[in-house]
């Protein structure tokens, strides 16, 4: 039994849908009074339902509920809350909020600001990792003054090329040339995009891998200043740059491989004194097994859940814990991963060109049973809207190989009744099926391929 | 002939980015709608002179909304 003292008494969960719920699950397993912010359009949804208490913001916009600092402090003051957890996406990576979190003196269930600052500048954050001594994909490592600094650059690196935005994230603000008419075309209005969507223009070029695994590493910087890894997690089947499918361990890596990347994430986050859940993502080279570093993301993933099924931890619980200056709940020198975890991600969109499709919810049944897991925003009679972004909920299951992890995930499916809005349910089906998917030879152009085959089964 | 283009789903005119009177080109980007922090564009069909938009910047539309009317 812990000890309550150590934990905050309350917690106001700035986030939605399925994450805020499962934040609010864990605090109130834990006996912490838990707060949420809404927007009015948001107010059905079980996250709201489940927590002790409710605030709805009024905006225009109905994301700003999620993302107005000065009125989510003010209810921070009101509800007399002593901490504050950011989930991922919103204001989780917004090192103005945290700063403003501690300047009020609430707990930041995440990093120092400081930290989230820095590797929220992903020119800087590649510096730190090349100081580190972690490999750090071509390029000069500066932001791109013109043009032809982006083509020299280019040159050296060798086409075809990603050009980036540095303080972008999440798969928004990139474009990809394969020539440097292609480069010429893309600068101006990456700049111009990264300057809209996150107030800098500062642009980078990474050399753009064909045939690449996207993998990254949970880390755990303790309250006591050691950075352990908690194994990584293949993130490689992606549409539009955004995750769909994420497993761990992650198949197909040689163990010296792997070994190294969890070494490569230590190194790093014990370089900037990282506190709290994080993750260190890379590009693995399919062929190869080389690696570069990609960025931090100084937040809880929306995939924890397969690191969580693998060590028995709750991801969540330890972060409270560590925010709060208390020792985890394990032996850090005795973290054991076991078995084998799948997460596909549910989304309110079509299965062939993967399009929004929100919808009134008129039947949603999980599927349920051992060695399953889901973590839902949504039940019957929701209404999914296009405010805010498709994830419904998060499908994992979990055994002791992956074979039978997949197997699991077969049935799992099967057992998934979403009737209202669209479903990728149809894609995950593929996806489970498709051969390179259950080899587990598969790089980040699996979803092209699949899309293109179930395009022509349909005709 | 008038082409008239209608939403697919639920969104929100994020830009529109032709004026009554222009001339837009088969395919020619006419207004970019959100949806779940997606941008989707609508391309004109055949091309032509934009005769009405039916919606402005900010606007929620549902599906089968007409956005614009092409002649």
């Amino acid at each position: 039994m812990n000890s309550p003292r150590e934990l905050p008494a309350s917690l106001l969960v700035v986030n939605r849908g399925e994450i805020a719920r499962r934040i609010v699950r864990t605090a109130q397993r834990l006996a912490i009074r838990t707060v949420v912010v809404h927007a009015p359009q948001d107010a059905d949804l079980p996250f709201v339902r489940e927590a002790d208490e409710a605030v709805a913001l009024e905006s225009s916009v109905p994301a700003q509920a999620y993302m107005d600092i000065d009125r989510i402090l003010e209810v921070a003051r009101e509800r007399g809350v002593e901490a504050i957890h950011p989930g991922y996406g919103f204001l989780s990576e917004s090192f103005e909020f945290a700063e403003a979190v501690e300047t009020a003196g609430l707990v930041w269930v995440g990093p120092a600001s400081e930290t989230i600052r820095t590797m929220g500048d992903k020119i800087e954050a590649r510096g730190v990792a090349r100081r580190a001594g972690v490999p750090v994909g071509g390029g000069q490592g500066q932001a791109l003054a013109s043009i032809e600094d982006a083509i020299s650059d280019a040159d050296r690196i060798g086409y075809p090329v990603i050009l980036k935005a540095s303080a972008g994230g999440g798969g928004i603000g990139m474009s990809i040339a394969s020539s440097a008419g292609e480069l010429i075309s893309a600068f101006e209005s990456t700049r111009r995009r990264s300057e809209q969507s996150f107030g800098s223009a500062a642009v980078f070029l990474e050399p753009y891998v064909h045939a690449a695994r996207h993998v990254e590493v949970q880390v755990l910087g303790l309250a006591d200043g050691r950075v352990l890894s908690m194994g990584e997690r293949d993130c490689s089947v992606q549409r539009r740059h955004q995750k769909i499918a994420e497993e761990t361990p992650a198949p197909g890596l040689h163990d010296d491989v792997r070994v190294a990347l969890h070494r490569a994430a230590v190194v790093l986050g014990e370089a900037i004194g990282y506190r709290n859940a994080g993750t260190v993502e890379f590009l693995v080279d399919s062929a190869t097994g080389e690696f570069t570093f990609l960025e931090v993301n100084t937040r809880i993933q929306v995939e924890h859940p397969v690191t969580e099924l693998v060590s028995g931890i709750d991801l969540v619980e330890e972060q409270l814990r560590i925010a709060v200056g208390a020792p985890t709940t394990f032996n850090p020198e005795a973290l054991s991963l076991a078995g084998h975890a799948i997460e596909f991600r549910v989304y309110a969109e079509d299965s062939r060109r993967f399009f929004p499709a929100p919808g009134r919810i008129a039947h949603w049944e999980e599927p349920a049973g051992q060695g399953i897991r889901v973590d839902s925003g949504y039940a019957s009679g929701n209404e999914v809207t296009q405010y805010f972004d498709p994830l419904m909920a998060k499908l994992c299951t979990y055994a002791t190989t992956r074979s039978e992890a997949l197997a699991l995930m077969r049935r799992a499916l099967d057992d998934f009744v979403i009737e209202g809005p669209g479903s990728n349910l149809e894609f995950l089906r593929a996806l489970v099926e498709s051969q390179q998917f259950t080899r587990g030879e598969y790089d980040t152009s699996i979803v092209t391929h699949l899309q293109t085959a179930i395009s022509a089964a349909k005709g | 002939m008038t082409e008239q283009i209608s939403a697919d789903m639920s969104a929100n005119v994020w830009k529109v980015l032709v004026s009554q009177g222009d001339s837009v080109e088969p395919d020619q980007p006419l207004m970019i709608l959100e949806s779940m922090k997606m941008e989707i564009p609508v391309l004109s069909e055949d091309g032509g002179v934009v005769q009405r938009l039916h919606v402005a910047e900010g606007e929620s539309v549902a599906p089968g909304h007409l956005l614009v009317e092409i002649q």
